[in-house]
């Protein structure tokens, strides 16, 4: 099997009439995490969207695990790129039934919900709740854990922490970085956390106004901004507006 | 009736005119234009359906109700706006459910294959199966508009278009279907149906005409189903493209 994940070739996309990415060329080792950083509306969400052909790239290719998105049945596709939204999806009845969804939805065996709820911080006894009930957080968590169900090899992470006190954070990025270390899952995280992104991170991309700007190691990114653009996002904490 | 006791009854129209004038309701050109095209209409109509009837000949009967069903479809488009090929696919569903209805009352001889009974009961059941057709179609819109994040949540996971669609469309089919059986619970109690009233006026015996009308009833019935469930069908993959996203350009 290809040893690399993902490759991006010259990717464009447009919408009406408006490219929101242009360009980008970039790719990711199977097993690698990349953190995504870059002002607000710089085109994260729209890059990861297109990895999973929830969006079709307008120009350009992108190769996932040796075929290009668009040759790819879109079932599996999917399965084997899990992706989790920016703004948590919950489905009406219990956590349980959110958690299986995703399997459900393939008729592949159920599994076990404790565990997976253990793997995003959430006690078991939560499984038997109504989840429309449960907090913005543990919402956000019970989406991560619905996807980690479905067994992905590449993980599209869209600011998945943002809504979780320090703990849950921490909870939760280890239990990626375990996943990382013990199954070599290939991940794509979009964070505005810049601390994440250096304590998770083998790769940075920077983008911004639909680019890739700059990529490059944590150290690299963080401590040797080569474009004008990253210096200022690093001077404002990452706080930038485009 | 005549037609100079007819023109009494536009007293009627003069009396709406000048209440929406005294209570400035501001409807009093939409009354001119709706007396005046139903005027019209149904004058047009009877003299149509005099010709049609006395000639005795298939294709007027065929013609007439591919007239009614297309009327009936254009009609019924306007409640789809943003969904690509709405007439194509109200036609369709229209068409079956005639072909249906029609196959069950002439092939099992409830009523005798000529225009006066084809005709008028084409004209009542499709009617009826726009009404749904159009109700089916705004609350699709709707499903579509206030679901998406779920759709495209069910997506993401690897879930076909049927699979994120099919708890949204078993909605607008009910809600196609739904004033219908209703309206069918208190038939009777309520208003007694047009033309079970237009029978008993004409001199039938009231018995006679409420079988007439328990077959409309229930073809009706049939035809809001049939409408809605093929409409529904045919209709909710064209909101997708072939890579199973949620196409953007449609419903906006
Ligand atoms: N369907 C669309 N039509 C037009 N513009 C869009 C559409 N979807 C997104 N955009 C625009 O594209 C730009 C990039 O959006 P995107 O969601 O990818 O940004 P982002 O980097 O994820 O931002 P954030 O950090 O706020 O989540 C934004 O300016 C957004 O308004
Ligand atoms: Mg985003």
């Amino acid at each position: 099997m290809a040893s690399r994940a993902v490759e991006l070739k010259n990717v464009g996309f447009e919408t009406g009439g408006l490219w929101l990415l242009r360009g980008v060329s970039a790719e990711v080792d199977v097993g690698q995490t990349v953190a995504i950083i870059g002002p607000s509306g710089a085109g994260k969400s729209t890059l990861i969207s297109l990895i999973n052909l929830m969006r079709t790239p307008t120009e350009g290719e992108i190769w996932v695990l040796g075929q290009e998105v668009r040759a790819w049945p879109v079932r599996e596709l999917r399965q084997r790129v899990g992706m989790v939204f920016q703004s948590p999806v919950i489905f009406p009845g219990s956590v349980r039934d959110n958690v299986l969804f995703g399997l459900e939805l393939h008729r592949r065996p159920p599994r076990d919900v404790a565990e997976l709820l253990q793997m995003v911080d959430l006690p078991a006894h939560l499984a038997d709740h109504a989840a429309e009930d449960l907090s913005g957080g543990q919402k956000s968590r019970v989406a991560l854990a619905r996807t980690l169900a479905m067994e992905p090899d590449i993980l599209l992470l869209d600011e998945v922490t943002a809504a979780l006190d320090v703990h849950a954070k921490r909870e939760v990025e280890s239990t990626l970085l375990r996943l990382k270390r013990e199954l070599g899952k290939t991940m794509l995280w979009v964070t505005h956390d810049l601390d994440q992104a250096r304590r998770v991170a083998d790769e940075v991309w920077f983008v911004a106004g639909g680019r890739l700007v700059e990529r490059g190691t944590p150290a690299e990114i963080f401590n040797e901004p080569r474009s004008e653009a990253l210096r200022s996002f690093l001077a404002e904490g990452g706080e930038v507006r485009s | 009736m005549s037609y100079v006791s007819l023109s009494f009854t536009v007293l009627f129209v003069a009396l709406s005119i000048a209440l929406s004038l005294w209570l400035r309701l501001g409807v009093e050109r939409d009354i001119v234009v709706a007396a005046v095209r139903a005027a019209v209409q149904l004058i047009v109509i009877g003299y149509i359906l005099k010709l049609v009837f006395a000639s005795h000949r298939l294709v007027f009967i065929v013609l007439m109700v591919a007239l009614i069903i297309a009327v009936a479809a254009w009609n019924a488009r306007g409640r789809a706006k943003g969904i690509p090929g709405a007439f194509w696919r109200i036609a369709c569903g229209l068409v079956v459910t005639e072909i249906l209805t029609q196959a069950v009352l002439v092939g099992f001889g409830v009523i005798p294959f000529q225009a006066r009974y084809v005709i008028t009961t084409s004209g009542m059941i499709v009617g009826n199966s726009m009404v749904a057709a159009g109700l089916l179609m705004n609350r699709l819109r709707r499903e579509v508009e206030n679901g998406r994040n779920e759709i495209m949540a069910i997506l993401a996971l690897g879930g076909t278009p049927r699979q994120a669609m099919y708890p949204r469309l078993v909605q607008a089919i009910r809600a196609g279907m739904i004033p219908t059986i209703d309206s069918t619970k208190t038939t009777g109690l309520v208003q007694l149906p047009g033309m079970m009233t237009g029978q008993i006026i004409a001199g039938q015996d009231p018995v006679q005409a409420v079988r007439y009308q328990l077959m409309i009833l229930f073809c009706i019935l049939a035809g809001s189903a049939v409408t809605s469930i093929v409409i529904g069908f045919l209709t909710y993959p064209t909101l997708f493209n072939r890579y199973q996203q949620l196409r953007e350009d449609v419903l906006t």
